[in-house]
């Protein structure tokens, strides 16, 4: 980091400076995956107004969700700094010192997990399983090597909702590993769309993806495949959680929705087709994780 | 404007938040909106509801380009003709089989007729006959049925979406058949507002019908 950087950084008023700070958790993202927590837990039928429990949850697992967020920023800013879609996050031009992001990552990620582990152990151990997965495995270890490193950062996505039921239940359930299936298959859709949009930024990063690996047929039939297999388990898991059927119903319809573009980008493949699933996909994911707890309440 | 030779027309926020309510009541009705209701009249409102509802997201996502879809005119037909079906096998039960065959045959000669090259005058008729016999089922069966008394009077309601329907798939289906009505502009324009209208009625029709 240059001189002038670092005499930036440091003049930041403090707005700015929790700007910065909110903007590396990737608030959105966080956000989904904590509604999907959220979700997890009110889908075991637990007593969901207890307000405690409700909020510890949510913050515990932002917490760990935002610290594993800032932590793969933390190691991937070499990477980010390459890539023209990411150059400008504060972690690569410089806008907050690699240290401070590593001390608000590692702050985040310890308050989470040790607020989840006093929760309950198989709770924190589910939350820390995600984190570990995300961080240590998918961005450390592998992201660099081989473009499968996308499965682990689908198992790591798929652990908040894990967590979220095995917290509501006490125990990790059949119904719990099928709606992680849900959100482990629906992440491709995302992740290889984003490396199919920006396959130069990841080439010019040096970073293995589906596209630069197998080309983009390939690339194109595994998001199909994946969106088919989460709107799959999505409906499985709606029909194990005892939904009724007007909401199943619902669930259907928006699968076969999923199915379309899936069928779309296959045979008919374009970018528009692309930008329509990675949206959908997203849209979907948060309309069935309303429909679970709209079931519930 | 592939097809059109017109600039792209931009979707507004209010055209989005319009179409987000359209599909939200689209949903409504999917999930809880047919409690009581027999299988066929459920499948059949679930296709006409559940084609609006996804058409309705992708418009948000994709804005008022996908309208030049040759996709859309089958589409604009589907929604029509399935909730014409339902009404038709919920209270027209001498004519449920012919009604059948006719949805069934409408549906494959509107698709047939895109497909395939053909003349555009009989490209024109078959939509018109298609969506002429399914629009005025929709508007005038639910009216007759209140006027009769066979139903509670609100489910006229579902008549007034039935015009509706019938107005914005005639407008969109000439559009596309390059023989537009109305200016390409002024239809994108009225749509979002048009779904959400239609859509009110269908749902309040059949709830308070």
């Amino acid at each position: 980091m240059s001189a002038q950087s670092l005499i930036t950084n440091h003049q930041l008023p403090i707005t700015k400076k929790i700007a910065h700070y909110w903007s590396l958790t990737k608030p959105l993202q966080s956000g989904l995956l904590l509604a999907t927590g959220l979700a997890g837990y009110m889908s075991a039928r637990c007593p969901i107004f207890n307000m405690g429990t409700i909020l510890g949850l949510a913050a515990s697992l932002f917490l760990a969700i935002a610290g594993s967020t800032v932590l793969n920023m933390w190691w991937d800013r070499d990477i980010d700094a390459k890539m023209r879609r990411t150059q400008k996050r504060p972690t690569s031009s410089g806008q907050v010192s690699e240290r401070e992001v590593l001390r608000l990552g590692l702050v985040l990620s310890i308050l989470g997990v040790g607020w989840a582990v006093a929760m309950g152990a198989l709770y924190g151990l589910i939350v820390f399983a995600g984190l570990f997965f995300d961080v240590v495995v998918y961005s450390m270890w592998l992201k660099r090597r081989t473009a499968w490193s996308i499965v682990w950062g689908g198992i790591s996505g798929a652990m908040p909702i894990l967590a979220g039921r095995a917290l509501g239940l006490g125990h990790i359930d059949w119904i719990g590993l099928i709606l992680a299936l849900g959100v482990l298959f629906w992440i491709p859709t995302h992740t290889l769309t984003f490396s199919m949009k920006f396959e130069k930024d990841y080439a010019d990063a040096c970073v293995p993806t589906f596209p630069s690996t197998y080309g983009l047929g390939v690339t194109r039939a595994t998001i199909a495949i994946s969106s088919v297999l989460a709107a799959l388990a999505m409906v499985l898991a709606g029909y194990g959680i005892g939904m009724a059927w007007g909401f199943l119903r619902l669930l259907g319809v928006l699968s076969a929705g999923l199915l379309m573009l899936a069928v779309a980008i296959t045979f008919k493949p374009s970018e528009r087709v692309n930008f329509g699933l990675f949206k959908y996909a997203s849209i979907y994911m948060l309309a069935a994780m309303i429909l679970v707890v709209i079931e519930v309440i | 404007m592939p097809g059109f030779g017109i600039t792209t027309m931009k979707m507004s926020p209010l055209d989005r938040v319009l179409l987000l309510l359209t599909g939200i009541l689209a949903a409504y009705q999917i999930a809880v909106g047919m409690d009581g209701f027999s299988t066929f009249p459920i499948l059949a409102y679930t296709i006409s509801f559940g084609v609006l509802l996804i058409a309705g997201l992708l418009l948000i996502i994709w804005g008022f380009d996908v309208l030049d879809s040759p996709m859309v005119v089958i589409v604009s037909t589907i929604i029509p003709l399935s909730l014409s079906m339902g009404l038709a096998w919920q209270h027209l039960a001498s004519f449920r089989t012919s009604y059948l065959v006719f949805a069934i045959v409408g549906f494959l000669a509107v698709t047939l007729t895109r497909s395939i090259p053909t003349p555009d005058k009989i490209q024109t008729i078959v939509l018109t006959l298609v969506h002429g016999i399914a629009g005025m089922t929709i508007f005038l069966l639910p009216i007759l049925l209140a006027l009769q008394g066979k139903t509670q009077p609100a489910f006229a309601l579902v008549g007034v979406g039935g015009a509706l329907i019938g107005i914005g798939g005639l407008l969109l289906s000439f559009l596309k058949a390059g023989k537009p009505i109305l200016s390409r502009e002024t239809i994108f324009k009225a749509l979002p507002g048009l779904l959400l209208l239609m859509t009110i009625c269908f749902v309040a029709g059949f709830k308070f019908g």
